[in-house]
């Protein structure tokens, strides 16, 4: 009898000499990408080129948070695709994503906090998504942890409830997507490092990376915090600047929280694993850095702020810090679309610290962009050209720290 | 790792009393065409490696300095201030 299974979740492979496309960066949004490609448009050769392992950048080290409550009607229906895409993704990849829809609350502590909360809570009802306005009566209920007393400096004067939002397990969503895609042939090279892009009449015509050199008909940068860095290669600048973001989690409790806890006032959001584990996330560092240590202040920052909305974890140790680098936007909105410049580089950046609740979305339909060259009205507004036409699409209200 | 910046005026400080303000640009002439103030306005190099920025000290001289530093290890290499005179030149 076989005890346990030797079948591999994805193959290796060499390179080969060309592909129909090239995506650089197999994290969430490049597999979502190739996935897609694959299962809806049928196009199958297709090279991934990850320059660690998989789910080494941002995909394996976010908060695992999802939610669609933004701010503006843009946002707010491209979040919900993702959000109803990633709520059918289990059965779809007959993968277990352990995804739990335990509700989100964005709690606010001062008067205008709480205008902001109510603007989304309105814009989110006209759109159809289930978000409401609570009062600290209906928190303590959900939250019975949660100090909702008026000792704190800053005491809880609503929440934004949002109840289909929740936590999936970040790491099987990538292993999943890969397991797919390999399934339809779609090739997955880890440690394969992008060096140069060259680029001949207005495309993007050779990658080559430390394995070899590739052509391609189209290429796709899913780079997010190293977007930068690719498109420099193709001699294109773009307007994102990478911060990093840190998070921390803390030794195993009782089961306490079945909520996802965000503080945008405070710069904290919290949530508790399956294992006990909480997870703490913090807002970006307030300059730009490549660099993915932890820092004390940081630290310090998320220790104080999630003992002010949970004081009974001032003894609590932590496990592990660390950070991911995050591509932020002047609008706090994704770039996604074909790149102004070259005319078969398409760009899927720009993820800043919304980027992992939004992959499902983005991949389906940045694939039937490449696939048919068709814009659909879900990513039409994140074009890379809205920075020259000045319609940018301010979601800083919504996209900044309250994961 | 967080960092400290020697302050040229003010000595060796942590990085939390300044505010970054972002990688030294050239501001275009104000008769420029417009994909110059788009670049001026949005697009960034965003180096991974050594780049020439601006910080402001705000818990101390208050005064802007320019600082080149490693962005990906945030290794500060040179401090200096500017004078206004240079400050013009750039434009």
């Amino acid at each position: 009898m076989q005890l346990f299974r030797n079948n591999r979740m994805w193959g290796t492979h060499d390179l080969k000499s060309s592909y129909d496309v090239v995506i650089i960066g197999a994290g969430v949004h490049g597999l979502a990408t190739a996935y897609y490609l694959g299962k809806l448009f049928g196009v199958r050769k297709i090279a991934l080129l990850e320059k660690g392992y998989l789910g080494y950048g941002a995909s394996g080290r976010n908060t695992a948070i999802l939610r669609s409550n933004y701010r503006t009607p843009e946002g707010i229906k491209f979040y919900n695709a993702a959000l109803k895409l990633y709520e059918g993704l289990s059965s779809e990849l007959n993968w277990n994503l352990l995804f739990t829809q335990c509700g989100h609350l964005t709690l606010g502590h001062t008067d205008t906090a709480v205008t902001g909360l109510r603007v989304r809570a309105e814009m989110n009802q006209l759109l159809g998504v289930n978000s409401r306005i609570i009062f600290p009566a209906e928190i303590q209920e959900l939250v019975p942890h949660l100090d909702c007393s008026d000792r704190p400096r800053y005491p809880v004067m609503a929440a934004l409830y949002h109840p289909p939002g929740g936590i999936i397990r970040h790491d099987a969503v990538v292993w999943g997507l890969a397991r797919a895609c390999d399934r339809m042939g779609i090739e997955i090279h880890p440690k394969t490092e992008v060096t140069d892009i060259q680029v001949s009449r207005r495309r993007a015509e050779q990658v080559i990376t430390n394995r070899g050199q590739i052509s391609a008909d189209v290429i796709i940068n899913a780079t997010a915090g190293w977007a930068s860095t690719i498109a420099k290669m193709a001699g294109v600048a773009m307007p994102i600047v990478s911060h990093p973001l840190q998070a921390c989690v803390t030794e195993p409790l009782k089961p306490f929280l079945d909520t996802v806890i965000v503080s945008a006032s405070l710069h904290v959001y919290v949530n508790q694993t399956g294992r006990g584990e909480l997870v703490i996330g913090s807002e970006i560092d307030p300059y730009q850095s490549y660099s993915m240590k932890g820092t004390l202040p940081t630290l310090e920052q998320m220790a104080s702020s999630s003992v002010q909305l949970f004081p009974q974890l001032h003894n609590i140790r932590v496990l592990r810090q660390w950070a991911g680098i995050c591509d932020m936007t002047p609008d706090f909105a994704p770039i996604i679309g074909l790149c102004d410049e070259l005319e078969n580089f398409y760009i899927d950046v720009g993820w800043g610290t919304y980027g992992f609740k939004a992959a499902p979305a983005a991949g389906r339909y940045l694939a039937e962009l490449v696939a048919t060259g068709n814009t659909s009205a879900i990513i039409a507004p994140f074009s890379p050209d809205r920075f020259r036409r000045g319609r940018l699409v301010g979601e800083k209200a919504a996209a900044a720290v309250s994961h | 790792m967080s960092f400290r910046i020697p302050c040229p005026q003010c000595g060796t400080r942590s990085a939390y009393e300044f505010r970054f303000g972002g990688e030294v640009l050239t501001r275009p002439r104000t008769d420029a065409d417009a994909d110059a103030w788009y670049r001026y306005s949005f697009a960034r190099k965003n180096t991974m490696g050594i780049q020439t920025e601006w910080w402001y000290h705000r818990l101390g001289c208050r005064q802007w300095l320019q600082v080149v530093r490693d962005t990906k290890e945030n290794r500060v290499l040179a401090t200096s201030f500017i004078e206004k005179k240079e400050r013009e030149d750039c434009a």
